[in-house]
């Protein structure tokens, strides 16, 4: 079984812990413009949503890719990069339709979340549980709508340490 | 590193913006944030200069530790010549601006001079620009936030701002970053609004490095772990934030209440964090929504609450019907025990409005505590008040005190001068709960002793977070003391004000010291910034410190008498509670921690402190 | 069964690997044209300047990708189609017999009908071989003459810039990319071009070419509209591409601009179909064939003309026509409707000096098309909302007021669409926008 990252939304608190602990794993410095995953923050409803590659069946980017530089690795089903190939042409995100691979401009370079090949930093460094990685059946846009379920209902629930209310 | 070694100088009188390099050697003395920048005000501005005028100069400064992953690593603080206090004033404050301000490249900027006409400044990375605030000037917080986004088309950007308060220069204005995390006390806001400064929104897509990274995970895992361990930043702050206080403190008698004419409040269960989580009555919803951390906090104390749209305050006012900031302790307190009121949503609301018109909840609602006391005296009427009852327990009048004074209309022009001198004004000083101009906080100090001392010996007037006492004298962290004698006390000052302030220079937010002492925190600021930082050194940083600010404050004219409390904690014993009969003991402290502090019996530094501690 | 696929594109390498997914044992021919392995136009530019090597053009990295699959690479030209027979005549003189066969021949750059086109040093930048002469001549300092400010043009334009030459880009359209940007943006690449030392000549035309002055190596000179006279090294011709279709004439097969495919890729002749340039495959938003001439287009044809060709009956519903393009640093896209259709709103973000520009196109409140300048992060989200046709509802005031909300408003509504799922080259998810 793949195992994946699973976020649940209605645990996030919006510390960005996530984002630090990818930019450090990945480009070397504490930069949060860098991460691969992002807290998308909906102040006025109180939910925080952390968003990153699904690792899609479908594969969007690696199907644009015009010189091979995406591939999938068989054993994780892990969508890589590989910056030798890269040419930097940017067709991947375009085509990417949730908009998880992005290009960098310091590299010339398109870089997205590799699961920090098998051992993924943001989950790490999650305090709450709202990234955790995990063995899971779905995958690729089955993942995403569980994801977006959860999304959607994140709103209505309590927060991850919101005390139980005393009847 | 750790520090991005870079300052920004922005003259407002002459609209030029310049960079310039940090000065190490001053960072290797005085680290970051709360000393460094204080040490840049001291060199840089006249200690009896008008805090409103030109002279005063404005800095928001970040620490090392800002913009890591450190936990709580994302505070910034403004430091200033407070306009309540004319004293030293520093505030800190959390939510995404100080790392967005690091991540853009910059340790601090200074603000200097005054602009012409009402400005606010972006910072995108290397690029600062000044731009005509006409547009924004005489609205709110909120609204300045939005039409900057919206104006620079930039959802990303974080935005410091004050409200209409701080453009008339209510007292104890503050300063708003990410809507809802403040700057909250001095009157910071006041200070900005001199300068005609709307608004600071940056913007960084740069990174921050450290000085070992494999070390610093190391040290900031370790750090984390005891956070999460600890009962206090593990699971009570989390679950209730700084509400987790509101009964423990009622129990303890040391909650003000009513001008601090009681130690206990009736109303205080129906106000507490276990209120806000119980569905409401009227609609079956809870006040609090979630939780919300600022930057890098693995803690998450914030409060984000909704009121029940069909509730008096909000009724027909969308605008408020979303979901924002909800109560911390200090304004629970503020704003309800101390005006006696146990609406738990009309105290969301003033809360709102707080933030939303950026004034101090806590000094706000200790001057309409002030104000109610001279109103039930008769010293100040009805036709004075513009027709307000302004009885205690009048949430009515609660409500109208905000939003007037939020925009400093009506009475609120007199309410935004502070307790002091509204209360010197209708011939009262005395019912001032005030230390150096500037209000108490939550914790009335017959019923904890050390923050009596605390209060008294605070540089930035009377304040909780410059040696938070409370901590030991009644969570018994780090080690549990008696709240109810003097003995020990001024060692317990020291040792809380010296810690306090190196931790403010960090970059970290002090509710990490529920659970962290400099053991934790030393080896994290050593991992990224050069000089090696040992806990001692942490330490003498911190005395080296305030002593800077004290001197700066005996300059600025304070002397040993400002080292006061109001009498009625000096003569008026509790009336109820574990801390019954009571007064505070300041009498017996102060010689005792003057001695500690290497000062004289004047509380005067001397020369063997301060060349020892090469202030 | 026997397969044989004419083209060693995008369309016709992903075509053969489809099959060989499906039909684990039919015979499957791959022809290539260029006399080079299966390798991508997409990729030239960045080995003009010297970013990779010949082999970073290349489609498939692992050098025996194709024996592997058992697919055998021919290196030929196709002469003409026996379609009553099923076979495949080869420019080389062999034939090839079919079951099915794949027309996957791409398009070639239009020469322009300008005197002295045929002229040495005045080259079209379409192939490797291309690349190569464009490589021995243009560098630092030479005087070079872009013919055509369109997408490819402005692709190569980065590349001859950043060899150091002395670039003059000459287009006849009034913007540059008229056929991807908007006055606004074409616009603003114009001045960022300028601004970077490109000289930049619209609404102008070139007359002739012809010898040169000699000196410095300026071998041409190039006749404007304006009256002026370039001198050059070097003439590159941009001028727009044609599909590939001539070897077609006599086989039955339905030519207008491309070749013309229903709806499973199929030509007008059994067992002959089509995929990528050289074809008229269904554009998304319209419904309408169209010549979407871009790599990811190709790919989804060459999925679905192979399931198809191997028995898998799969429709396809169309392409989203989208680009991105990075003209010196520079980046643009555009997205589907992007010049707005009657009747619906449109969202600008506009900043001159910025150069940043977004721009959003609804019908009701759908997403329909987009274009941005400048803006990269999360941009494959526009996609995505076009693509999926979510209604965005209250997000679509939001997004009038602000258009840089675009990433808050997709996580809201997008992937909480019943209707939310991709559609494209994967065939099971459900398809929010029916071909009308």
């Amino acid at each position: 079984m793949l195992k994946a990252l699973v976020i649940d939304p209605g645990k996030c608190t919006g510390c960005k812990q996530c984002e630090m602990a990818c930019s450090f794993e990945n480009e070397g410095v504490f930069n949060v413009s860098k991460s691969r995953i992002r807290v998308f923050d909906f102040h006025t409803e109180a939910r925080f949503v952390p968003y990153t590659c699904t690792q899609c069946a479908e594969a969007w980017c690696q199907q644009a890719c015009p010189v091979n530089a995406i591939t999938t690795d068989r054993a994780s089903g892990v969508k890589i990069v590989h910056e030798n190939l890269c040419v930097g042409c940017k067709v991947c995100t375009i085509a990417c339709p949730f908009g998880t691979i992005n290009y960098n401009a310091a590299t010339h370079k398109v870089a997205k979340c590799d699961l920090c090949q098998g051992n993924p930093a943001c989950a790490d460094a999650c305090p709450t549980g709202a990234i955790t990685f995990q063995d899971v059946e779905q995958t690729g846009f089955d993942k995403m709508k569980v994801w977006a379920t959860q999304a959607a209902h994140a709103a209505t629930h309590q927060g991850p340490n919101t005390p139980a209310a005393k009847a | 590193m750790g520090w991005a070694r870079k300052i920004l100088r922005v003259n407002l009188s002459n609209g030029t913006v310049k960079s310039e390099p940090l000065n190490m050697d001053w960072a290797q003395k005085y680290l970051g944030q709360r000393g460094l920048a204080t040490k840049y005000l001291v060199e840089e501005i006249d200690p009896k200069t008008d805090p409103l005028g030109p002279g005063n100069k404005l800095i928001f400064a970040t620490g090392p530790l800002t913009g890591t992953a450190a936990s709580t690593g994302g505070r910034y603080s403004v430091i200033t010549k407070g306009a309540l206090t004319n004293a030293i004033a520093c505030s800190n404050s959390g939510g995404y601006f100080g790392a967005e301000l690091k991540f853009a490249g910059w340790d601090m900027i200074i603000f200097e001079g005054k602009a012409p006409k009402p400005v606010y400044i972006t910072v995108v990375d290397d690029t600062c620009t000044i731009h005509d605030a006409a547009e924004i000037w005489g609205t709110s917080v909120w609204h300045t936030d939005e039409w900057i986004k919206k104006k620079h088309q930039d959802p990303m950007m974080h935005i410091s701002a004050i409200g209409v308060a701080g453009e008339k220069q209510v007292l104890y204005s503050c300063i708003v970053n990410d809507l809802h995390r403040a700057a909250g006390r001095s009157g910071v806001g006041a200070v900005m609004g001199s300068k005609n400064i709307k608004a600071v929104a940056v913007r960084g897509t740069g990174g921050v490095k450290v000085k070992d990274g494999h070390e610093f995970l190391k040290a900031t895992a370790a750090g984390k772990k005891v956070l999460q361990e600890n009962a206090v930043t593990g699971a009570g702050l989390p679950s209730f934030g700084t509400q987790v206080l509101m009964n423990v403190i009622n129990e303890a008698g040391a909650m003000p209440t009513r001008n601090h004419r009681q130690v206990q409040f009736e109303g205080a269960h129906a106000i507490s964090a276990e209120a806000m989580a119980t569905p409401r009555k009227t609609d079956g919803k809870p006040n609090l929504l979630t939780n919300q951390a600022c930057f890098g906090c693995t803690i998450a104390c914030g409060r984000i609450s909704k009121i029940d749209e069909k509730h008096f305050t909000i009724q027909n006012k969308p605008q408020y019907w979303h979901a924002s900031g909800g109560l911390e302790y200090e304004a629970a307190w503020a704003l309800g025990s101390n005006t006696g009121v146990d609406d738990l949503d009309a105290l969301t609301f003033v809360n709102f409005v707080c933030n939303e018109q950026g004034i101090d909840p806590i000094s706000f609602g200790a001057t309409v505590s002030a104000a109610m006391e001279l109103y039930d005296l008769g010293l100040l009427t009805k036709e004075q008040t513009g027709g307000i009852e302004l009885k205690f327990g009048s949430t009515e009048a609660l409500v109208k005190c905000a939003e007037l004074t939020g925009k400093a209309e009506g009475f609120g022009k007199e309410l935004g001068l502070g307790s002091l001198r509204l209360c010197t004004k209708y011939g009262r000083p005395d019912l001032s709960m005030s230390v150096k101009g500037q209000e108490f906080p939550a914790y009335d100090s017959r019923g904890i002793q050390g923050m009596g001392l605390t209060y008294a010996t605070s540089n930035r007037g009377a304040c909780h977070l410059r040696s938070y006492t409370v901590s030991s004298e009644i969570l018994g962290v780090p080690v549990k003391t008696d709240p109810l004698t003097t003995e020990g006390k001024p060692a317990l000052v020291k040792a809380f004000q010296d810690a306090t302030a190196a931790v403010d220079s960090t970059g970290l937010c002090v509710f990490t010291t529920f659970a962290w002492t400099l053991n934790d925190i030393a080896p994290q600021v050593d991992a990224a910034c050069e000089g090696g930082w040992s806990p001692e050194r942490m330490l003498e940083t911190g005395e080296r410190i305030w002593n800077m600010e004290r001197v700066f404050n005996m300059r600025a004219g304070f002397t040993a008498k400002d080292d006061n409390l109001p009498p009625r904690l000096v003569k008026e014993p509790a009336q109820t509670g574990p801390a019954k009969g009571l007064v505070n003991g300041l009498d017996k402290m102060l010689p005792e921690y003057y001695q500690l502090r290497g000062w004289t019996t004047d509380g005067v530094p001397t020369n063997e402190t301060l060349s020892r501690l090469a202030v | 069964m026997n397969y044989v696929i004419l083209g060693a594109g995008p369309a016709g390498v992903t075509a053969a690997e489809t099959i060989r997914q499906v039909d684990k044992t039919g015979s499957i021919t791959l022809v290539s044209g260029d006399g080079e392995p299966p390798y991508s136009r997409m990729a030239l530019p960045y080995f003009l300047h010297g970013d990779i090597k010949e082999q970073g053009t290349y489609l498939r990295q692992q050098p025996n990708h194709y024996d592997s699959l058992g697919i055998t690479v021919t290196l030929a030209r196709a002469g003409g189609v026996d379609s009553s027979n099923r076979v495949l005549h080869l420019s080389n003189g062999e034939a090839l017999a079919y079951d099915k066969l794949l027309i996957a021949t791409g398009a070639s750059p239009v020469v322009p009908p300008i005197p002295g086109s045929n002229l040495e040093g005045v080259h079209t930048c379409w192939t490797l071989a291309d690349g190569r002469e464009i490589m021995k001549r243009a560098g630092k300092g030479q005087n070079v003459v872009l013919v055509g400010a369109g997408f490819i043009g402005s692709i190569v334009l980065e590349a001859l810039h950043l060899m150091g030459s002395n670039l003059t880009v000459v287009e006849v359209a009034p913007r540059m990319v008229a056929r991807m940007l908007d006055e606004t943006a074409g616009g603003m690449l114009g001045r960022w071009c300028t601004a970077k030392g490109v000289k930049v000549l619209t609404s102008t035309k070139v007359e002739r070419i012809t010898g040169g002055s000699g000196i410095r190596g300026n071998e041409l000179a190039v006749g404007l509209s304006n009256g002026d006279t370039l001198q050059a090294k070097l003439v590159v011709l941009a001028a727009g591409v044609r599909s590939n279709t001539g070897f077609l004439v006599g086989s039955g097969v339905a030519v207008r601009t491309g070749i013309v495919v229903n709806e499973y890729l199929e030509t007008t002749v059994p067992h002959i179909y089509a995929a990528g340039d050289c074809c008229e495959g269904v554009d998304l938003s319209t419904g309408k064939p169209d010549m979407l001439a871009i790599q990811p287009v190709a790919v989804e044809h060459g999925r679905i003309a192979g399931l198809n060709m191997a028995g898998v009956r799969t429709r396809h519903r169309g392409s989203l026509n989208m680009n991105v393009l990075e003209t010196m640093g520079l980046i643009s896209s555009s997205f589907g409707l992007w010049q707005g259709v009657p009747g619906g709103d449109t969202a600008r973000l506009v900043d001159e000096a910025g150069y940043k520009y977004l721009k959003l196109n609804f019908e009701g409140d759908q997403l329909v098309g987009a274009q941005c300048v400048g803006l990269t992060e999360h941009v494959g989200m526009l996609r995505g909302l076009i693509q999926t046709g979510v209604h965005l509802g209250e997000w679509k005031q939001r997004l009038m007021e602000n258009p840089e909300r675009l990433r808050e408003a997709y996580i809201a509504t997008a992937l909480n669409s019943a209707h939310a799922g991709p559609v494209g080259p994967h065939v099971k998810t459900p398809v929010a926008k029916e071909a009308a």
